[in-house]
């Protein structure tokens, strides 16, 4: 260690490996499920996975010329946020002049299924159509959270990527030519959060163990400045509410050890969880160098080798819990981001410092080698290939590494030496050791990222130390078999208060969750639908139609039931 | 004229039960619902006019508050010593007060237009919105009154009455305890008819969105960027007390 080390704190990072994710959805339905199937947050994921090249959700939200995300530095070398400072802020807080409309993210929309069963009978076939969630009315769709996927829409769609629009012609859409992948997004909760600077109530902070950045519901008062804040549009305004939510990183899991939703269902084995320890102090000079194509370097450098004992010693002194240091170091993190290099930041030139990793794609090319005559497998013929693979490395570089093709091209070419330096195991040839030097790795490096890639199994994957203050006896036991009723005010609740939608004492997610599943699965309207009414939202006032049957219907009830007992009596 | 018994009841006994209610409510307010404690923005839904119609009606809004304070607070004779003269003072409290209530009343007709033809926006409008907004319109449009009033009394020169020997002194006399009724009972209808409105926006203003104005985030000025916060410490599962037997 050559720098001073400054206050070491801890945090829970993500990796992703993209050369296995399928685009499957499971981790964005899986975590929709969990927290945002409710009212207000229908148009929002958490967790949501973008077809590259495309425009991603909400529509273009690279673009920061037009959304103003993230932070911009100075002429003196500081940072501000690239809306506006503080008095800026303030001066546009009546109505936010960069923020996403609806449409811009897509109006969420349910089907009029009860038409199915209660069309008269005619000789067509009743279909059920689309309901805005939003007006309630019969709607077109137009768009979705991933209405361009699997490269859907072609040229037409893609070119419209701001990636796509930077890089040219290096992009094919014709079919032959075309390339696609995946890119899993949820939020980085970054080590520079800009949505965090921009909360005028500081309502949203990053938390001081674990990293996570969270918005407390309590002091959110719906300034909705987070929303333009934040550069990857991972903070959202629940319309219904009237406060921003975002992912929590799935923290009442992280706390007591378990994988986030997302992870722990994601089928292709993709994702990591773990410790990263790092120097707060070296964050905001390392976030502000000059170069954009630094601050992956820069914010390698925050980051502290777990296994120095400076940095235990540092860790000890700024209150790190000893078992928070055992998990740092068999971090799967610090392993594939600082040790072998083989994830990289999303759009570090956001100067957020992110901490959601991803490992880029090796595209199919060892069949693409295979086609022309070449041993698909042998380590020269691959590191020749990198250049010329389908997926640029151009493309990768601007999502990755500001640009810069360097870093994507080291890290393609380390995932290339493992597949050649493994098949000669799987053959049962000698292993050898020039393919692991010619990418700066030893054998037993490759072996080990081969176990941690490849075989990645679960205890591998996820590394969580549970929360400051949680017993060890509490990994792993979250509250879902307690009732969800138990608890202060008792059962009764989950409707609102008298000032608005859901004002007064919040019910806990869970029981919102559960009443707005229960209603959806047994009413009879289709959601949206003005006829129906959900209590979990009422205001307390009036008489909103949809609260009680309406008058035609019951007095048709009466009378049938009157009929019916009239003529009990007659026949009695 | 002495004040009668009425005049006691409005401008003696009513703004203390008006102030109970602001104060003791925005406190219970905060206490039992700070999670309904928000602006509930409807830019999400329609951004165009809320980016036009917001800004007019909210910076017209301060313009008037600063007006109300300097009015209400300030004694003629204070603005007499440093050498402004009656006249003068009416006539730039008239002319700024009139452009500020015009703009006001301009932002909130367009605010209350684009609820109303908004579909999304008007869905999402409850009773207790409804309610303030006819009490706020029609504050702003008795303010805006007076003012015009006084103006037309001005130019022809008429004697109207002015607020600042009526209704400032009783205005001040509240805060010490002693309201002046005489003071207040000699204004004209239109002030009073003002105040009223005034007194029961105040009444209400707890229990209305209105409150996200007493959350103005002065302080974002003063904070540096990032915000760090621990973890809130709860009972875990372990060392909660375990529930009763039958579960």
């Amino acid at each position: 260690m050559d720098q001073r080390i400054g206050k070491v704190m801890a945090q829970v990072a993500m990796v992703m490996n993209l050369d296995k994710c399928i685009g499957c959805h499971t981790c964005s339905v899986t975590c929709k499920q969990a927290w945002t199937n409710r009212p207000g947050v229908e148009y929002v994921w958490f967790n949501n996975v973008e077809t590259r090249p495309g425009q991603g959700y909400p529509r273009r939200h690279e673009d920061q010329e037009r959304w103003q995300g993230g932070w911009k530095r100075t002429a003196a070398g500081r940072l501000k946020p690239r809306a506006g400072g503080r008095l800026k802020k303030l001066a546009t807080i009546f109505a936010n002049p960069k923020m996403p409309s609806i449409q811009d993210y897509y109006e969420p929309w349910t089907y009029d299924y009860e038409h199915l069963v209660s069309a008269p009978l005619g000789d067509d076939i009743p279909g059920a159509r689309p309901r805005s969630l939003i007006s309630g009315d019969p709607m077109q769709i137009k768009w979705s959270a991933n209405w361009d996927d699997d490269l859907a829409g072609g040229e037409e769609l893609g070119s419209q990527d701001p990636i796509v629009q930077k890089i040219g012609d290096k992009v094919k859409f014709e079919y032959e030519q075309s390339f696609m992948f995946y890119l899993p997004r949820i939020c980085e909760h970054c080590l520079n959060p800009s949505c965090v600077a921009s909360c005028p109530s500081g309502a949203m902070y990053k938390r001081a163990e674990d990293g996570i950045v969270l918005v407390d519901q309590d002091k959110c008062r719906g300034w909705r400045m987070c929303v333009t804040g934040c550069p990857y549009k991972k903070v959202y305004f629940n319309h219904k509410t009237g406060k921003a939510e975002k992912c929590t990183l799935c923290y009442p899991r992280i706390e007591v050890g378990m994988p986030t939703v997302c992870s722990e269902t994601c089928v292709g084995r993709l994702r990591y969880l773990g410790v990263v320890l790092y120097d707060v102090e070296r964050v905001g000079k390392a976030a502000a160098v000059k170069d954009e194509q630094d601050l992956y370097e820069a914010q390698l450098d925050v980051f502290l080798d777990p296994d120095d004992p400076d940095v235990q010693a540092a860790a000890r002194r700024d209150g790190i819990p000893e078992r928070w240091l055992e998990s740092a170091r068999r971090s799967p993190i610090h392993l594939l981001a600082k040790r072998f290099r083989l994830a990289l930041p999303l759009h570090p030139e956001y100067r957020t410092m992110p901490m959601v990793w991803y490992i880029p794609p090796l595209s199919p090319v060892v069949d693409a080698l295979s086609e022309t005559g070449h041993d698909g497998e042998d380590a020269d013929n691959l590191f020749a290939a990198v250049d010329t693979l389908r997926i640029p490395v151009e493309y990768l570089a601007e999502l990755f590494t500001a640009g810069d093709p360097e870093p994507v091209r080291a890290v393609l070419n380390r995932l290339a030496a493992m597949r050649a330096y493994m098949r000669r195991i799987n053959l049962g040839e000698p292993p050898d050791e020039s393919i692991a030097e010619a990418v700066g790795l030893t054998g037993k490096e490759i072996e080990q990222i081969y176990r941690l890639l490849a075989l990645a199994k679960y205890d591998d994957r996820y590394v969580i130390p549970t929360a400051y203050g949680v017993d060890e006896a509490d990994r792993g036991v979250i509250d879902e078999i307690g009732c969800s009723l138990d608890f202060d005010g008792g059962p009764g609740m989950g409707g609102s208060g008298p000032f608005g939608e859901a004002s007064g004492t919040p019910a806990p997610a869970s029981v919102e969750t559960f009443h707005a599943l229960r209603d959806r699965q047994t009413s009879d309207d289709p959601a949206g639908a003005s006829r129906r009414f959900n209590l979990l939202n009422w205001d307390g006032n009036g008489r909103p139609p949809g609260l009680f049957p309406d008058r035609d219907r019951q007095a048709r009830r009466h009378t049938q039931d009157g009929e019916y007992l009239h003529d009990r009596e007659e026949s009695q | 004229m002495s004040p009668t018994a009425l005049d006691h009841l409005l401008w003696g006994a009513l703004p203390y039960v008006v102030l109970a209610i602001l104060i003791g409510g925005t406190v219970w307010r905060y206490r039992y619902d700070r999670f309904g404690w928000t602006t509930r923005s409807s830019q999400l839904y329609e951004s165009r006019l809320l980016r036009i119609a917001s800004p007019v009606f909210h910076f017209g809004l301060l313009v008037v508050i600063i007006g109300h304070v300097v009015g209400l607070l300030i004694p003629e004779t204070w603005t007499e010593a440093v050498g402004i003269t009656d006249e003068r003072y009416h006539v730039t409290a008239l002319s700024l007060g009139a452009i500020a209530g015009v703009t006001t009343l301009g932002g909130i007709a367009l605010l209350i237009w684009r609820r109303r033809t908004n579909g999304p926006v008007f869905s999402a409008t409850t009773v207790n919105d409804k309610v303030m907004y006819l009490v706020l319109v029609a504050a702003i449009l008795a303010g805006l009154t007076t003012t015009l009033l006084s103006a037309v009394a001005g130019l022809t020169g008429g004697h109207e009455v002015d607020y600042r020997e009526t209704v400032s002194p009783w205005f001040r006399s509240i805060w010490i305890l002693q309201p002046d009724v005489a003071a207040m009972a000699a204004a004209s209808t239109a002030f009073k008819v003002h105040v009223l409105i005034g007194l029961t926006l105040f009444a209400l203003f707890p229990f209305t969105r209105l409150v996200h104005a007493f959350s103005a985030p002065v302080w974002y000025l003063f904070r540096p960027y990032v915000v760090y916060r621990t973890r809130d410490q709860e009972p875990t599962p372990a060392s909660r007390p375990a529930p009763r037997g039958w579960s």
